[in-house]
């Protein structure tokens, strides 16, 4: 029982990520995503490297089940019920439209208007029950629902975050005649103010209840046959892990559950190798993915919309997406401008140099063209050859010749656009947010970033870039370090004048208790357990809101009740952090009370990863060919990446090949093996 | 196609650098701003503009799509003064709200700077933004009885607020003075000369890494392929000449209805907007001045060919005519508080007029009226409260489908708040917030719907006003869709349910404690003749409550019923 497993669900890729914590080795493996039922891949690429699996104490999994779900509108036929004179407010969104301009597209919501239904009861914004709910209503149409083929029902009551009784006695009144367990009311999902961003993620729940929980259960059946004997647990958006309880409970937290374990892990390598503060950068098919972390922390962003109209508000890893990945489509406009995307040629039919179908330049075509990459090993291992001559065929008539430049000229504009983009992406989420790129690392993961790492220097003025061992299976490595975490919230909308502080302690220990409740549910071992709290707040009259970290003390358990003015002091701490100045007559007002309960897990030595080989530099060069940067082809050295030294250096220009990732060390940057196996890319003048 | 001076990869790059620059300084004010018109709403702006022709080189892409077009005037405005003035120097800043001069209205607080490189002015940076109040006779400025400018707000011309980097606090003092919420314009103001400073700094850093000249050719690139792709989009468009009408229902004062006119002619790449024949300018708020008539028909254009940079160089090709004294061009110190109904307006007759050109290239008419109710009164306690804003409607069918139910204006992407934020802020209580079955136009693709909002009185006493149109005159299909209804709004008093006299503008109604008002909003108009709609399309509008069954028969014939499953 000393084998703990990640697995990550991607789009075109199913990675497994297997730890033995007895003998501190790691191992990887990679096949193809299964679908539509994902558990095929899962399975299959277990077994690729664990024949037993009653030697496995864990299995964490980063799924996109539920966001597939969601963008393709594959969840359940599902109902609602909801307060009289309200049921188009899914519908009917915030008054939004999908894009400012050209004023087309269209909503379909989850639910069909005649799947909600209306009963008699409201609530007032203060709690005052103005109308109790009918529950000969709610039954009637509980009954009418299931008539209707619904296999959930989500409860959404306006004003029940102020007082949930009506939504309570609705819910007992559902369950006692429904015939699964897939009922849920809006205040047991979010009890926060905002009816619409509520309702929506407490229907997105409902809808992807049915899916997400048969997955689950058809993969932990499939695991426990094989004698799997430990824990399986799910990633949530967050970059915490959940019991497959919770999951099949609160599928919504799931939303970006791959992505958000590929940042844990990138946090954790970047900071054991002496980087708390990192960017990394995901580039895959059709986009890349930001996200920044500063003092070995990630930002965490209330709410997402998962695609026009489907919010999901639950904390998530904040993560930024620009439409540049490799498959993305380089062309020229009418204004004879060079533009990368947002169209793009995907995984399928993929970019020219594969051969299948297209013949629109894409990045990916562009790095072939220049030799970055080789075309006789093309990544992925679905392809024996890359088509070099058709890659550059096709820039030269849809780049080349409207821009009058030659094929080498054309692939190295396409490359310069799309980093500059990339950079761009990167820009938004330092320098816009107020952090300076200098003191950043920048982390490739994904199978073609690293090929960019060195342009994101040149062009952001980032210090180093750090290239994991294996960028290519970050987010499964991020499985098995993520630690278990359960957020809560509930809307207090007070001025802190009037808060009772013994009332919001016995909120607060609710959460704790819930919480802990959770984390000892799982049966997973934790080094610590923390508990932290947060609220909203600001002056009366403005609507956005800061978060001020609440600093109360928790012991065996229990809560100390803040008082007011350690409030007012930590609001005032918070607010004069984000913009520099206090108002001094602004009264405070505290909008949600957030509260995260946490379970540490134990981290692994990273240094389990790195090479244990004596060999050098000289011995992993496997050769030289080609390759194109500025305006000139140099000889440029291979090298086998795997088989690198701890402290290796590598001068630019070198390419490091490993199965699933190409590293590009450009002239004037070197990079070295540090001793967890990352490859440190610097400037040569600035290197250690 | 491209220009010589500045090589193709560059171009690209400096396009993407100076957009980003532009959105910062967007988002910038949008986080530090105090008023939520602007920091939910964003109804604010920031750009670059030409050293001396104040054109729009480049600007954000989050704020509101009608500061696209009419902050170059706030620019020239501030040029024309700057050169009476004869001292630009370097660290000044102007700052005016006067809509006469810079478009929009008085709310609408415009900073410009002047940006100068090596001694030598390279462009402006400006920053507009919608400011909670600033003086007049009613709160936040929108006075529907307004009958000249100086009661819908204080007046300020271009004037500096900092001279050669030194803040001018007599400047200050007078604008704090004249607004009811001094703390939120402070905050505001600070916002906006801090996204300036943040333009400056920026651009500083560019130019650094770049050259002044190579930036200065790329935006020369840049307003040239604006230009070239917009008269490569108007090639595609047959030539012709192609009439529109439609009628605002009054001015608030008189209740006559006031047409606006557009004659729209295309030859070869050119356009021409001939709006002659509109009402002449009238007593009371719904008339616009001439910068944002322009802006206006950017924002048009910009809706049918929606990949057009937002540029100068995209309106090279277009002339606009506009008479004299008209509605479209009224002079000081005519009112323009409303100014948002009659833009609606324009653009509803611009895109019927190119319907006829192109009918798959246009969307119907959008349900074309903001609505802005704001109810007001004083609690138990004595403590006053003003519930303030704008109400959304449906979006007209196109060539792509049927139209967006509850949208925002063409000229706004401001989201609505949840009614539980208006609930737990001021005594009311939305009995209904609902889709409104029958709003929409028929169609091949019909409109999306508007929607139905009931708002009860908790407290004793409040007071409502409402400024809307499109109560008499329906919002238009396009390609032989049909109209869409009319904007209700009904009050109910001790002996019943009333409609104001007239239709959809009223101020001074008194409410008591659970009486309601209710506002019923148009949808959009449809697209393509009703008899071509797909009948299960019709059946299943009718299962969902879209589009009542009678309606259905009498609208598209009793097809649809076969199609039932």
């Amino acid at each position: 029982m000393s084998r703990m497993i990640g697995v990550d669900v991607g789009g075109t890729f199913t990675d497994i990520f297997v730890l033995d914590e007895s003998t501190g080795t790691a191992e990887v493996a990679k096949v193809p995503t299964t679908r539509p039922d994902q558990s095929g891949g899962f399975l299959d690429g277990i077994g690729r490297r664990v024949d037993d699996l009653s030697t496995v104490a864990a299995v964490v999994h980063g799924t996109t089940a539920g966001t597939n779900a969601l963008l393709e509108r594959k969840g359940a036929r599902i109902g609602v019920i909801t307060t009289e004179g309200l049921k188009d407010v899914l519908e009917m969104r915030r008054r939004d439209r999908p894009r400012t301009w050209g004023l087309r597209g269209n909503f379909e919501p989850v639910v069909d208007r005649d799947l909600r239904l209306e009963v008699p009861e409201r609530t007032l914004a203060d709690g005052t029950i103005r109308t109790p709910v009918d529950l000969d209503a709610v039954r009637e149409a509980a009954t009418d629902l299931l008539e209707k083929g619904c296999v959930a029902v989500a409860i959404l009551f306006a004003n029940a975050y102020a007082n949930p009784q009506n939504e309570a006695r609705a819910v007992e009144a559902v369950r006692a005649l429904w015939p699964n367990p897939h009922v849920s009311c809006s205040s047991e999902i979010l009890p926060e103010i905002r009816e619409y961003e509520r309702f929506s993620t407490t229907a997105l729940n409902a809808y992807l209840q049915p899916e997400v929980s048969g997955y689950l259960d058809r993969l932990d059946n499939a695991l426990r046959k094989g004698n799997f004997a430990g824990e399986f647990m799910i990633v949530q958006s967050n970059g915490g892990v959940m019991d497959t309880a919770t999951a099949c409970r609160l599928p919504v937290r799931t939303a970006l559950s791959g992505p958000a374990a590929g940042v844990i892990a990138a946090g954790y390598i970047a900071e054991t190798a002496g980087f708390p503060d990192v960017i990394t950068g995901d580039m895959g098919g059709t986009s890349f993915d930001v996200s920044l972390i500063a003092g070995g922390s990630s930002v965490l962003s209330p709410q997402t919309s998962i695609d026009y109209g489907l919010v999901v508000r639950t904390p998530m890893i904040e993560i930024t997406t620009i439409g540049a990945g490799g498959g993305s489509i380089a062309w020229v406009d009418k204004g004879g401008l060079l533009n990368i995307g947002p169209e793009s040629a995907g995984s399928t039919p993929g970019p020219v140099a594969y051969g299948q179908g297209n013949t629109h330049p894409t990045v990916t075509d562009a790095n072939v063209v220049l030799g970055r990459i080789d075309p006789d090993r093309p990544i992925g291992g679905k392809l024996d050859r890359l088509d070099v001559d058709a890659a550059a065929k096709a820039i030269d008539e849809h780049v080349g010749k409207p821009l009058v430049l030659d094929t080498l000229e054309a692939a190295e504009a396409i490359l310069k656009v799309a980093n500059s983009r990339m950079a761009g992406a990167i820009r938004l989420v330092s320098i816009e947010r107020g952090f300076d790129p200098k003191r950043f690392a920048f982390m490739p993961f994904g199978g073609g970033g690293a090929l960019h790492a060195g342009a994101m220097l040149s062009e952001v003025g980032i210090g180093r870039a750090i290239v994991p061992r294996y960028p290519g299976v970050t987010s499964a490595l991020g499985c098995v370090i993520a630690d278990m975490r359960q957020d809560f919230v509930q809307t207090l909308n007070t001025l802190t004048s009037a808060v009772d502080p013994s009332a919001l302690a016995g909120i607060m220990q609710r959460h704790i208790d819930d919480g802990m409740a959770l984390l000892g549910a799982s049966g997973t071992r934790f080094e610590a357990r923390d508990t932290v709290f947060e609220l909203d707040m600001a002056y009366v009259g403005q609507t956005h809101t800061v978060a001020v970290p609440l600093p109360v003390s928790v012991r065996d358990g229990k809560v100390a009740a803040p008082t007011i003015d350690e409030i007012d002091s930590a609001f005032d701490a918070a607010y004069h952090a984000t913009y520099g100045r206090l108002l001094p007559k602004g009264v405070r007002r505290i909008m949600n009370l957030r509260t995260s309960v946490i379970g540490r897990r134990p981290k692994f030595d990273l240094t389990t990863l790195a090479p244990t080989g004596q060999g050098s530099a000289e011995a992993a060069c496997t050769g030289s060919r080609k390759v194109h940067f500025g305006d000139a082809w140099h000889e440029t050295r291979i090298y086998d990446r795997l088989a690198l030294p701890v402290g290796a250096r590598v001068d630019g220009p070198a390419i490091l090949v490993q199965p699933d990732t190409t590293v590009l060390i450009e002239p004037g940057l070197t990079g070295q093996v540090d001793a967890y196996g990352n490859t440190i890319i610097t400037r040569v003048e600035e290197r250690a | 196609m491209t220009d010589q001076s500045i090589d193709p990869i560059t171009l690209a790059v400096l396009a993407g650098r100076m957009e980003q620059i532009t959105d910062e300084m967007d988002a910038t004010l949008f986080r530090a701003a105090f008023n939520p018109i602007i920091a939910e709403a964003h109804d604010a702006s920031h750009g670059l503009y030409h050293a001396a022709t104040g054109d729009t080189l480049v600007q954000g892409k989050s704020g509101l799509p009608i500061f696209v077009g009419v902050m170059s005037f706030a620019v020239k405005a501030v040029i024309e003064k700057a050169h009476a003035d004869g001292d630009l120097a370097d660290g000044d800043i102007y700052i005016f709200n006067d809509a006469h001069l810079g478009g929009t209205h008085l709310s609408d607080m415009r900073l410009v700077r002047p940006y100068f490189r090596d001694g030598r002015l390279f462009c402006y940076l400006a920053s507009v933004g919608h400011w909670h109040d600033v003086g007049g006779a009613v709160p936040g400025n929108y006075n529907p009885a307004a009958t000249e400018a100086f009661q819908e707000a204080f007046i300020l011309p271009p004037v500096r607020i900092a001279r050669a980097g030194t803040l001018q606090q007599d400047i200050i003092d007078i604008l704090m003075r004249n607004t009811r919420l001094p703390q939120s314009a402070m905050g505001d103001l600070n916002g906006q000369l801090g996204a300036l400073d943040l333009g400056a700094r920026r651009l500083d850093e560019l130019l650094d890494e770049y050259g002044a000249d190579t930036v200065s050719a790329a935006l020369d690139a840049l307003g040239n392929r604006a230009e070239t792709l917009m008269r490569s989009e108007l090639e595609t468009l047959p030539d012709g000449r192609w009439e529109a009408e439609d009628f605002l229902d009054n001015d608030g004062i008189t209740d006559v209805p006031l047409p606006i006119r557009v004659a729209l002619q295309i030859s070869g790449d050119r356009m021409v907007l001939d709006f002659e024949g509109t009402a002449p300018a009238t007593a009371g708020p719904v008339n616009i001045a001439l910068p944002t008539a322009v802006a206006c028909c950017y924002v048009a254009i910009k809706h049918i060919f929606p990949d057009l940079p937002a540029n100068a160089g995209v309106m090279r090709p277009i002339e606009i005519r506009v008479p004299e004294k008209s509605l479209l061009a009224a002079e000081f110190p005519a009112p323009v508080g409303g100014y948002t109904e009659t833009i609606l307006r324009m653009i509803d007759v611009i895109f019927s007029a190119a319907a006829q050109a192109a009918p798959e290239r246009v969307v119907a008419n959008a349900y074309g009226t903001i609505n802005a109710l704001s109810i007001a009164g004083k609690r138990a306690n004595g403590q006053s409260w003003v519930m303030f804003s704008f109400y959304g409607g449906g979006h007209g069918g196109s060539s792509d489908g049927d139209g967006l139910n509850h949208g925002n204006a063409p000229i706004s992407t401001a989201t609505i708040p949840p009614l539980e934020i208006l609930e737990a802020a001021y005594p009311v209580m939305f009995r209904t917030w609902a889709l409104r079955a029958d709003s929409a136009g028929a169609g091949t693709h019909r409109g999306g719907l508007g929607a139905t909002y009931e708002i009860e009185l908790l407290e004793e006493q409040a007071e409502a006003f409402l400024f809307g149109e499109r109560g008499r005159f329906p919002p238009r299909g396009v390609a032989g869709g049909g109209s869409a209804t009319t904007n209700v709004f009904e009050y109910e008093q001790d002996d019943g349910w009333h409609q104001p006299p007239m239709v959809s503008k009223m101020r001074g109604i008194r409410l008591t404690k659970g009486q309601r008002v209710r506002l019923m909003t148009p949808g959009g108009g449809g697209y393509g003749p009703s008899e071509q709609r797909d009948p299960s399309a019709i059946a299943r509008d009718v299962a969902q409550g879209y589009v009542s069954a009678d309606a259905a028969t009498q609208t598209y014939g009793p097809a649809w019923k076969e199609a039932e499953q």
